[in-house]
């Protein structure tokens, strides 16, 4: 084979693609079908929670165009970071959105469901073996926090995948991954370059991101060769320019030139763009570097419930006044609730002075003639922070500030009710690297007929 | 002559690298403006410690990436991304203040 031809559908399971791009894909002969389906970047509380990100009829849609086109013709469907975040809950999911699917489209197949989700005990018997090491700036994991997570997975290399096929699969369905795994791990397997074969995965993991105009809704195709890859979009109107794609390996990364994954890091220091045609770009010269196989692994712990309200002001007086009515009501809300024991965190963030970039805003004044408010209690129960947060709600609505004029209420109320419940909040706990001697030892693989 | 970054280049962003970095990205519009400001290091740690209002040892990187004619700027985040009282949890708009960069350029 002197040539594997990869259809990437879009940047995350869910986020669509123009069947029209999708077709053009097809026409291309692939040897794959893969797509990244998770991030982290929507935060802590879908790991924590075991919810997805992404909407159910949303994936199920793309899931359909995929599996009618791929299955009849065999050409092989990777799926990575199941659910968005790849723990059980999310792979049992999205494992029932494709069982629905075959049922109803009546296809039949092997699937591949392949787990990533890693036992608490696993990870604290490893830290005490010293096999646990932090990701800088974060520190080393503590053993409390561990014990207060809900929610641990780890990020597969292309090894499980591989063995999955290996064994037959023709969709593989996998927990959480590394992204680029999903279309390198079949082009690794078939003999490519493992350096030029993950440089094309962490390209084609976000699909059409890497064009111009960019879109993350959109499909994109790679062709790997012996000594290079090509990107080509499918739809007309984008092009993959050599800065585009340059641009694109900078995209969420601190070093373009050294890319850490498991069990090595891609090195791009020798890496060559050339511009093909009009809309295809050339790479090359991208290398893999091994390095003892480390896996990295994300965990969220839950620490409390939350209830916000939010709220406008206007007065001019007031906005001048604003740190001494915060300062005001934190007090009045600590005392009256004294006696009761609670434990809580009141927070107020201020849009129009500091609400987006907090201690980073270099503009330390109200700019403007008005302000947005959102007052935020995160507590032990729901219930308790419904209590603080209505009661700093009340307070600061009739907060007697300095130079007051406006007596009859401070807090223009967008909705009644003005609070709301957010539910569980969950923080990052675990954000580690994990060293193992077999890169499969963690994720258990299921071979299911449908 | 003083030239607004904003005239120099097609894109600066922000963005998560992991939940404990923000990177931001200027991406310039010529090679020339690149090498321009490249060679004269005006991205500098200075200019990024009073924009950010932050100590040197939360500068993570200041990258220069000539294949896309960019370069990227690494910090730590102040609040780790989803943590109570962080406010941008993609870390999608930490690039406002890069903006106001002003690039005093040969006539």
């Amino acid at each position: 084979m002197d040539e594997f031809r990869i259809l990437s559908t879009t940047a995350i399971l869910g986020y669509g693609f123009p069947v029209s791009s999708f077709e053009a894909g097809i026409a291309r002969n692939p040897h794959l079908i893969a797509v990244d389906a998770g991030s982290t970047d929507p935060g802590p509380y879908y790991l924590g929670a075991g919810v997805s990100f992404t909407d159910r009829d949303a994936v199920k849609r793309d899931l359909e165009l995929m599996l009618l086109a791929g299955v009849p013709r065999k050409i092989p469907i990777v799926i990575g970071t199941a659910g968005g975040s790849g723990g059980d809950s999310h792979l049992a999911w999205n494992r029932e959105i494709i069982e629905e699917i075959a049922r109803e489209q009546r296809l039949s197949f092997k699937m591949a469901v392949i787990h990533a989700e890693l036992p608490r005990e696993l990870v604290a018997q490893a830290l005490e073996d010293g096999k646990v090491s932090p990701l800088p700036p974060g520190e080393q994991l503590k053993k409390e926090h561990l014990q207060e997570t809900v929610s641990i997975v780890a990020q597969m290399g292309i090894e499980p995948i591989i063995k999955a096929l290996d064994a037959g699969a023709q969709v593989v369905l996998a927990g959480r991954c590394y992204d680029p795994a999903v279309f390198a791990a079949p082009a690794v397997r078939a003999g490519f370059d493992k350096g030029l074969a993950i440089h094309l995965g962490k390209i084609l993991e976000c699909a059409s991101i890497a064009a111009t105009p960019g879109s993350g809704s959109d499909c994109m195709f790679g062709y790997l060769r012996a000594d290079h890859f090509d990107v080509e979009p499918l739809n007309p109107i984008r092009k993959c320019t050599t800065l585009s794609v340059a641009a694109h390996t900078l995209y969420e990364k601190t070093d373009p030139y050294i890319l850490p994954g498991p069990g090595g890091h891609l090195d791009l220091r020798e890496t060559r763009f050339a511009q093909l045609t009009d809309s295809i770009t050339r790479v090359s010269g991208s290398r893999y570097v091994k390095a003892p196989y480390t896996i990295k692994m994300e965990g969220a712990r839950r620490i409390g419930y939350r209830t916000v309200t939010i709220a406008g002001a206007r007065d001019p007086i007031l906005l001048e006044h604003i740190d001494e009515i915060i300062q005001g009501v934190t007090e009045r809300v600590a005392d009256n609730f004294r006696d009761r024991g609670f434990t809580y965190k009141l927070l107020f963030t201020i849009y129009g002075r500091d609400g987006v970039m907090g201690s980073l805003e270099p503009v330390r004044k109200v700019g403007g003639h008005e302000i947005g408010i959102v007052i935020e209690a995160v507590s032990d129960t729901q219930a308790h922070a419904d209590t603080i947060c209505a009661a700093a709600r009340s307070t600061m609505l009739h907060y007697g500030y300095t130079g007051r004029r406006a007596t009859a209420g401070n807090l223009a109320f967008p909705y009644s009710p003005s609070d709301f419940h957010a539910g569980e909040v969950y923080v990052f706990s675990v954000y580690h690297l994990l060293s193992v001697d077999d890169p499969c030892a963690h994720f258990p693989c299921e071979m299911v007929q449908l | 002559m003083k030239k607004s970054i904003t005239e120099l280049t097609n894109i600066i962003r922000s963005k998560n690298s992991g939940p404990y970095e923000l990177t931001m990205d200027l991406m310039f519009n010529s090679k020339e403006n690149y090498e321009f400001v490249s060679r004269n290091r005006i991205i500098n740690e200075d200019l990024i410690c009073r924009l950010y209002r932050i100590p040197r040892e939360n500068i993570v990187g200041i990258v220069h990436f000539e294949p896309a004619h960019a370069i990227k700027v690494t910090i730590v985040r102040p609040i780790c991304s989803g943590d109570l009282g962080e406010t941008d949890v993609y870390g999608a708009q930490q690039h406002a203040p890069l903006l106001d960069i002003l690039v005093d350029m040969p006539d």
